[in-house]
């Protein structure tokens, strides 16, 4: 089950007019899905304990946007750690795996040589080619199985309306709460930003 | 038509909007009296700044994407011209080539590889550099490395472009390269895997692809900053039209035409994949990038080796080696920063506020390294040398003191003696600190290193093969003007390639430099304790 819902989430990342969505939770003033709530922050050191607090308070849909990877901000919004390294290592031993078929089956079965009369299958100067390809296919895997774990390339986001949302990629950070969130509840959250020293707490609007 | 309304230009400048705007330079570029910049401290106890002048982020986003945005300087225009018009004629030179055949080259029966390859291993070399810095420097938390890790990683690609040429183009019969590649084809044959000529096809290529995966990988959050400032620009209204440069006075406008703030949102938009900077991608994306450090640090260190492969599995002596492994990629880091070196100093002359990114303490660490893989290399040199005689290999002696050492006997000693005094002499002048703290003697011995490397590669595979084991097969090889042309030529289009590098791409990794700012981390009593 959890796997189809993982399914449906990235399809709806990727192809979102595919997906057919739930009705909105929270409809804002002129009649928009509401996404959630943000704050605005300027240093590195109040983010890192909004986040905290954020945590604490039981939130599961939000996210901390960094102009650079906060050293700890994982522990501080305690994300669970990534498969990737899993699907590095899958993608080594495929690499590895096609390799010494590619060699062994031209080598030895499709167009055998005699190489300075050694075996046709053995398997010593197929060292460096198992090797390479087992570096490229984990390079692929690394970058595509983190753009695809992260829901991107994807053409727009509701954040995007956001127009002091743009300052993020310079030198600010700012916490989204989604309205996805069972606990949302836009007045708490509100307080909860206002206690964190959160400036410009705004309700972001979904296209909808 | 830049008719801003006054306030609408001041309010642009208060929120860094004003395309191609830098912040003000540093009053003090030196600490008078002195050639320090306020980074060459020698005090361990105190850890030299790493980005000067107290920049702020937003001022490290103002100067690596104020020079992206704005027009170049004039120094750049003109090197660009010359630059690509040895390009040109490089590209000439390769068709000129294709259309005739390999006979246009001063190759012989004895002499077949001559410049060709030696033009290929010194582009391979060189592009070691990037993947070392951006991989190995990563794993062993050098952050200094983030002054120079997108460019030196720009020129790797732009280096393996260069070496890639080489290969494809002397095989004669240029159509058929494909067949260095496994493609199931209709006379059924198949390459031979037990060749180190195959191994070194599959080991460039893979680590063309992965270098130029990581440089990307790294590039995307700083691309999406081009996109974001690039938006609330032409949100704002603030986008200038394109302009005809103009030599003198100023430039013409033309207003029919989109803004290149249009074209900026929509390539970098592309390129940034929707980037947002959320902390769950920031966390996925670090351990991928962990990850492609890790993988390609034995990368770096196999492709030369498998390089060296291709001459020593040979039994021709002078290549029969066993150092050749370590020794090539010893070199190739060696050459690698040299070029690295080469083409930053300019850049910091040219683009000035780049120098508060790139501080003399940076420029110093590498021309440490350089001393150090330069002595390896000398190292190499000596016990090569040495093996000749000790081994007690007659041929392989004569290789090296009558065809390489000796100038009354041999031929090209005047090679193997520029060798020796651009790669192990020179670097020993870092042994003194002033000398590797004057950005001119840097670039003076990365100059010396770059053509002593080519010497190398050029003594390695020249010297061994003309005089081979019979005397009745001895050749001297000497280059035509297609040879000499070529060589430049590459030089010209990795040159090119570098100057447009400059021009559209953040050439510093921002989201690196901002991470190692103080700044960046998180002051907390609680926090400090644990540590």
């Amino acid at each position: 089950m959890s796997a189809l819902s993982n399914i449906t989430a990235a399809a709806a990342d990727y192809f979102p007019m595919l997906v057919r969505r739930p009705p909105p939770r929270f409809i804002s003033e002129s009649g928009k899905r509401v996404y959630g709530i943000v704050a605005e922050f300027s240093e590195t050191t109040k983010v890192y304990h909004a986040a905290e607090m954020v945590r604490d308070a039981g939130y599961k849909k939000w996210d901390v946007h960094s102009p650079f990877p906060v050293h700890g901000m994982e522990h501080a919004m305690g994300v669970k750690p990534t498969k990737l390294p899993l699907l590095a290592v899958g993608a080594a031993v495929g690499g590895l795996s096609f390799a010494a078929f590619l060699q062994w089956i031209t080598s030895a079965y499709l167009y055998p040589m005699v190489v300075q009369g050694k075996p046709y299958g053995a398997w010593e100067p197929f060292m460096p080619i198992m090797f390479e390809l087992s570096v490229l296919f984990t390079a692929f895997a690394c970058l595509f199985g983190m753009l695809a774990l992260n829901g991107l390339p994807r053409f727009h986001h509701p954040l995007f309306g956001h127009e002091r949302f743009y300052r993020i990629s310079n030198d600010r950070f700012m916490i989204a709460i989604e309205a996805e969130d069972p606990n949302f509840d836009p007045d708490q959250i509100r307080a909860l930003f206002e206690k964190a020293g959160g400036t410009d707490i705004t309700i972001i609007e979904d296209e909808d | 038509m830049t008719t801003f309304e006054p306030d609408q230009s001041i309010a642009a400048r208060l929120t860094g909007l004003e395309p191609g705007a830098q912040p003000a330079p540093r009053r003090q570029k030196l600490i008078p009296g002195t050639r320090d910049d306020g980074t060459l401290t020698e005090d361990p106890g105190q850890r030299a700044p790493l980005v000067l002048g107290d920049r702020s982020f937003g001022e490290i986003t103002d100067i690596v994407c104020g020079y992206a945005e704005a027009p170049m300087p004039k120094p750049w225009l003109a090197l660009f011209s010359i630059f690509s018009m040895v390009a040109a004629l490089g590209t000439g030179m390769i068709l000129y080539l294709i259309i005739t055949g390999v006979g246009v080259w001063g190759l012989n029966n004895q002499v077949d590889w001559a410049w060709d390859i030696t033009n290929f291993v010194f582009w391979i070399g060189i592009g070691h550099a990037g993947t070392l810095i951006s991989a190995i420097l990563c794993l062993l938390k050098q952050n200094w490395r983030t002054a120079v890790n997108r460019s030196a990683e720009a020129m790797t690609i732009f280096a393996v472009t260069c070496a890639g040429i080489f290969p494809g183009i002397h095989v004669g019969r240029v159509w058929f390269a494909w067949m260095l590649f496994p493609v199931p084809n209709s006379q059924a044959i198949w390459p031979n895997f037990r060749s180190p000529l195959l191994w070194d096809v599959f080991a460039v290529s893979t680590y063309a692809t992965v270098s130029a995966l990581f440089w990307y990988m790294g590039m995307i959050p700083d691309l999406a900053t081009l996109r974001d400032r690039a938006y609330l620009r032409l949100q704002k209204g603030l986008s200038r039209p394109f302009g005809i440069p103009m030599p003198v006075g100023k430039d013409i406008v033309v207003p029919f035409l989109p803004r290149p703030d249009t074209f900026r949102v929509l390539a970098y938009g592309l390129l940034a994949l929707g980037w947002r900077f959320s902390s769950r991608h920031w966390h996925r994306y670090e351990k991928a990038y962990l990850i492609l450090a890790g993988i390609s640090t034995p990368l770096v260190l196999s492709v030369h080796s498998i390089v060296s492969f291709d001459f020593a599995v040979s039994i021709l002596p002078g290549w029969h080696t066993t150092i050749f492994p370590p020794y090539f990629v010893a070199g190739a880091v060696f050459g690698g920063f040299a070029m690295v070196l080469l083409l930053l100093i300019p850049v910091r002359a040219i683009l000035p506020n780049f120098s508060d990114l790139l501080t003399l303490r940076h420029l110093e660490n590498m021309a440490k390294i350089l001393l150090v893989t330069g002595t390896m290399v000398g190292f190499a040199y000596a016990m090569e040398f040495f093996i000749a005689w000790y081994g007690g290999n007659r041929f392989e002696y004569e290789a090296f003191a009558n065809n390489r050492v000796n100038p009354m006997i041999a031929p090209y000693w005047w090679a193997y003696w520029t060798m020796i005094i651009c790669n192990v002499v020179f670097p020993q002048m870092f042994w003194v600190r002033r000398l590797r703290q004057n950005p001119i003697v840097i670039w003076i011995v990365a100059l010396a290193v770059t053509i002593g490397m080519w010497f190398e590669r050029f003594v390695i595979i020249v010297t061994s093969l003309h005089r081979a084991f019979l005397p009745g097969e001895w050749h001297m090889f000497w280059p035509t003007w297609v040879d000499i042309l070529t060589f430049v030529g590459s030089i010209g289009i990795f040159l090119t390639l570098f100057m447009l590098f400059l021009k559209f791409l953040p050439v510093f990794a921002m989201a690196e430099v901002k991470l190692v700012m103080p700044q960046a981390h998180v002051h907390d009593h609680d926090h400090d304790e644990e540590h």
